[in-house]
């Protein structure tokens, strides 16, 4: 936590430096503005497409009790019109352009994108330079795009069993980390949320200094950094206010959470407290406990097909995820659905004799070499979707790492040994670090039609 | 983002902590994956939807996209591009073996067969198989849709891995053992995911819409089946469906990537040769279109209303194809530019997503319009959909909108090709659906010539407001 913010801190030391731009052959160059603005440009030339995408270092995890979900509203609100672009404008602008555009919100960070035919690029960074300073957020365009959000949750969490789930695993794994809140927010908060909320964040969090610009695809570096200067160099730089650390006090045994919801299979999430990467350069036990999950679950030989799912057939799916790159503190996930017949316990059992299976015996070294080959494999395939290649570079730069690390990140995982998995197993997969979620299948009643209002509808 | 055939991580990234969330669930006109598709299935789905712009590959802008095609010895049709940009490959096979071809007594088969082909072949069991696979760093999986069935393989170009997976992905195509104790446990595990489904919302209304539509026809069947035709399924009728559709002579290879048309050539020799003999497909009988409404409400717990509304919509050979889908991006297709949505969330909240698209198959496929909204406002967003429409077929496009969408669909069709995995699944359905090479040629004029007038004649012809299917999950309870 605090590294992240010591390195985010030396990036706004180099504000009135121009960070030299790095050249090798298909290598991101990068250049910050005077205001703070990072700029980094990956040429692809593959397809005459560009990707353009600015990030905002504010995501979930920056809010405060009471406004959890604010965040994602102000996304929303980003479409609703500045002084001179007017609501849903933006979007039109972009879709007349034959661009695709869309945002998106996530603990760590926000982020909002377009996809255009390369010679369109100026269109989408001109008005993402007048939506980051220019917004208006009227109190009726706000009411109407709170309804959104509110249906937006029912349809994602209030009606997902394991959605529901996932929100009180994570809530309790998390209690005093802000990480805890779902990113969409409360139902409660957002029925509570006002205009002046959406402000107060847009006025804290959006400004340059607090921002990536991250484009890639066919075009010219050194064009995309002109056309940045020009829209977004006149922006003010903001003063941020302190990023407290907010870590999560040490857990000291198991916790349990059950949530009953309409379902008809119980399903189950277990999750154990890490360490994420920090120093790209130092760190080994982040890209060990990755490599873990992908000797759990990273093809369909994996531990945890193999065990749950084909021999003991106790579950009907099993998996596993770690993401080892993000601002808060890790989580390592195992998740399954019990098989007919079995219920959670025994499936816990099951996932927990693995785990002991793993500390004990360690893996194999063909086990390692296969999700090694996997890496190795998918570094290329990403290379095919222009718009993954920047989202890895957004991550990585509001996570507080440098593009770097996205390469920095293949060797790490290259370099992992047998021992190191094991041993990280043995560190972290134990149970006074433990969250453990389970829903507990209720009943629907019968789905008996309803009978329709008279009069009512029935076409045209 | 909405790759079809993710990496493990990608997909973990999403699943798990990247508790992402967006303004709209997504670009315009891909609604479809949401819609109680098995994410395999949807994706084809998708890109048939979205195959119509492929032909604006001819645009002068473009570095062209040079399809080769010629059929196999076996008999197959082959659709190759040659791309040396990347050491990689791309392989695709279909058959025309999707849920369609299932029957009433049967229903799940033809997606258990599909799933089950990769689970033991040419004597490997599914674990070495996995094993190969990712031992070269090759990712394959099936995919499957009331029309088609098929495997896509993606490798590393480089000769040990090409040949360690495609020798993987050819015994899996050709030599399936549909080991019994495989079967039997995949029966199992198809039953929970249909019991769960019984539970869902989205998926109560997929299967009571597509019922509702077609009856009897067998894209009326639950395209992954029933529990009591599924829990009855045999290794012997899975046996001989393989056999019966999996023939080489209607079978469909897709190649992009960095290999040779000499190379090329022999991958869809290796994929096919030793495919079954085809027995001829018998015909199916046509879709009717509805005679009168429908509605069905469907009491659920939740707290929002799944509202879908639609009928038999357009084959994808229908000369009104691109007609219909430059008039559908304006009424639900086109995300914010559309009217559904303007009037569903922009103008009063009522839901995150709502849109309307037409998903054209081998014979008239669904047209369909939907959203999620809280229960006590069903009714109003019912209401405020179903005059939408109205208007938009009585009245048609405005000049502004006919001009908007052209210009998105055309100024935006680089989008849609710019990488292989996309141009593999047009490849596909170019293939599958007979659509000629020229099509691609042919394409931008047909977009340029339609007309605001077309578009409601077309409406007009196809869609019929008066006689559709109306499904409400979760129906707000009647108030006397």
């Amino acid at each position: 936590m605090r590294k992240a913010t010591e390195l985010f801190s030396l990036a706004l030391i180099t504000l009135s430096l121009t960070i030299g731009t790095v050249f090798a052959a298909n290598q991101p160059q990068q250049k910050v503005l005077a205001n703070g603005l990072k700029v980094i440009v990956k040429e692809d030339h593959r397809a005459p497409v560009v990707v353009s995408q600015v990030w905002y270092r504010a995501g979930s995890m920056d809010e405060r009790n009471g406004t959890t979900g604010v965040a994602h509203v102000l996304e929303h609100m980003m479409f609703k019109g500045t002084k001179q672009v007017p609501s849903g404008n933006f979007s039109k602008q972009i879709a007349a352009a034959g661009g695709r555009e869309n945002a998106f919100t996530n603990r760590d960070h926000t982020a909002y994108f377009q996809t255009l035919e390369r010679s369109k690029l100026e269109l989408a960074l001109k008005l993402e330079a007048d939506r980051m300073h220019n917004l208006v957020l009227s109190k009726a365009e706000f009411e109407k795009e709170i309804e959104v959000v509110r249906n937006e949750r029912r349809w994602r969490t209030d009606d997902q069993p394991h959605g529901q789930v996932y929100e009180q695993f994570i809530a309790t794994a998390f209690q005093s980390h802000p990480y805890n809140w779902p990113v969409i927010g409360w139902m409660n908060d957002l029925e509570n949320m006002q205009t002046e909320d959406a402000r107060a964040w847009y006025d804290t969090w959006y400004a340059p200094n607090n921002a990536v610009l991250v484009v890639a695809g066919d075009v010219q570096a050194e064009t995309v950094f002109k056309l940045a200067q020009k829209y977004f160099g006149p922006l003010k730089a903001k003063k941020l206010p302190p990023r407290k650390p907010q870590e999560e006090p040490a857990q000291k045994g198991l916790k349990r959470v059950v949530v009953k919801a309409p379902a008809k299979l119980p399903y189950l999430l277990m999750g154990w407290k890490t360490p994420v990467v920090r120093d790209i350069d130092k760190d080994s036990e982040p890209f060990a406990l990755e490599m873990l999950s992908g000797v759990l679950s990273a093809n369909a030989a994996a531990r945890l097909p193999t065990a749950l799912v084909r021999e003991s057939q106790i579950a009907v799916d099993a998996d596993s995820g770690f993401d080892s790159v993000q601002r808060g503190p890790g989580l390592f996930v195992i998740d399954a659905t019990p098989s007919e017949g079995k219920n959670v316990v025994e499936l816990e059992a099951a996932i927990r004799a693995e785990v002991e299976k793993l500390k004990r015996d360690g893996i194999s070294e063909e086990e390692l070499n296969r999700v090694k080959a996997q890496v190795i494999a998918a570094q290329v395939y990403q290379r095919d979707s222009v718009f993954y290649q920047a989202m890895q570079i957004g991550e990585m730069e509001t996570a507080g790492l440098n593009y770097s690390a996205i390469d920095k990140r293949i060797e790490k995982l290259k370099a992992v040994t047998v021992e190191q998995v094991r041993d990280a197993a043995k560190k972290y997969l134990i149970d006074d670090t433990l969250t453990v979620a389970t829903l507990d299948p209720q009943p629907l009643d019968d789905k008996k039609p309803v009978a329709a209002p008279k009069g009512l509808h029935h076409g045209g | 983002m909405a790759d079809n055939f993710q990496g493990a991580q990608e997909y973990k990234m999403q699943k798990y902590l990247k508790a992402v969330i967006s303004k709209s669930p997504r670009p315009s006109g891909e609604r479809g994956r949401e819609r109680g598709q098995t994410q395999r299935s949807a994706w084809l789905l998708q890109a048939m939807f979205l195959a119509a712009v492929l032909s604006l590959l001819a645009l002068p802008a473009q570095a062209g996209v040079k399809i080769q095609s010629w059929q196999a010895k076996s008999g197959a049709k082959v659709l190759f591009v040659e791309n040396r940009d990347l050491p990689m490959l791309d392989v695709a096979v279909h058959v025309d073996a999707g849920s369609r071809r299932d029957s009433p007594e049967r229903a799940g088969r033809a997606d258990l067969v599909a799933g089950m082909l990769q689970l033991g072949a040419g004597g490997l069991n599914e674990e070495i198989i996995a094993k190969r696979l990712a031992d070269v760093g090759a990712q394959m999986g099936p995919s499957f849709d009331r029309d088609r069935a098929g495997y896509s393989l993606r490798t590393l170009s480089s000769k040990r891995e090409r040949e360690q997976a495609l020798d993987i992905l050819a015994k899996v195509l050709q030599t399936p053992d549909f080991p019994d104790a495989v079967l039997q446990r995949e029966k199992t595990r198809a039953l929970a995911a249909l019991r769960e489904a019984e539970t869902k919302p989205a998926a109560i209304a997929d299967k009571a819409f597509y019922k509702a539509l077609y009856g009897d026809h067998p894209y009326g069947l639950p395209s992954d089946g029933e529990i009591a035709t599924v829990s009855k399924l045999t290794r012997d009728d899975l046996l001989r469906f393989y056999q019966n559709h999996y023939g080489a002579s209607r079978a469909v290879v897709s190649i992009i990537g960095d290999v040779s048309r000499a190379e090329a050539e022999a991958i869809a020799e290796q994929m096919t040769a030793r495919l079954p003999e085809h027995e001829s497909c018998e015909e199916l009988p046509k879709v009717e279109a509805l005679d009168k409404p429908q509605e069905q409400r469907i009491a659920h717990p939740a707290t929002q209303t799944h509202i879908t509304i639609g009928a038999p919509g357009i084959a994808r050979s229908d000369p009104d194809y691109f007609t219909l889908y430059v008039g559908n991006y304006i009424l639900g297709g086109g995300g914010f530019d559309s009217r559904i949505l303007n009037e569903i969330r922009q103008k009063r909240g009522l839901a995150y997503s709502a849109y309307s698209y037409f998903i054209p198959l081998q014979q008239p496929g669904p047209f369909q319009l939907g959203m999620q909204t809280k229960k006590q406002d069903a009714d109003v967003a019912l209401k405020v959909a179903q005059e939408t429409l109205n208007k938009y077929i009585q009245e048609g496009p405005s000049a502004a909108e006919l001009k908007q969408a052209k210009n998105n669909i055309i100024l935006g069709f680089p989008l849609r090709i710019d990488n292989n995995r996309k141009l593999l699944e047009y490849l596909g359905v170019i293939g599958f659906y007979n659509l000629p090479l020229s099509y691609l040629d042919d394409f931008p004029r047909q977009i340029e010539k339609v007309t605001a007038q077309a578009i409601q004649a077309a409406f007009k012809r196809h869609v019929h407001p008066d006689k559709m299917v109306t499904v409400m999950v979760g129906a707000p309870e009647a108030t006397p």
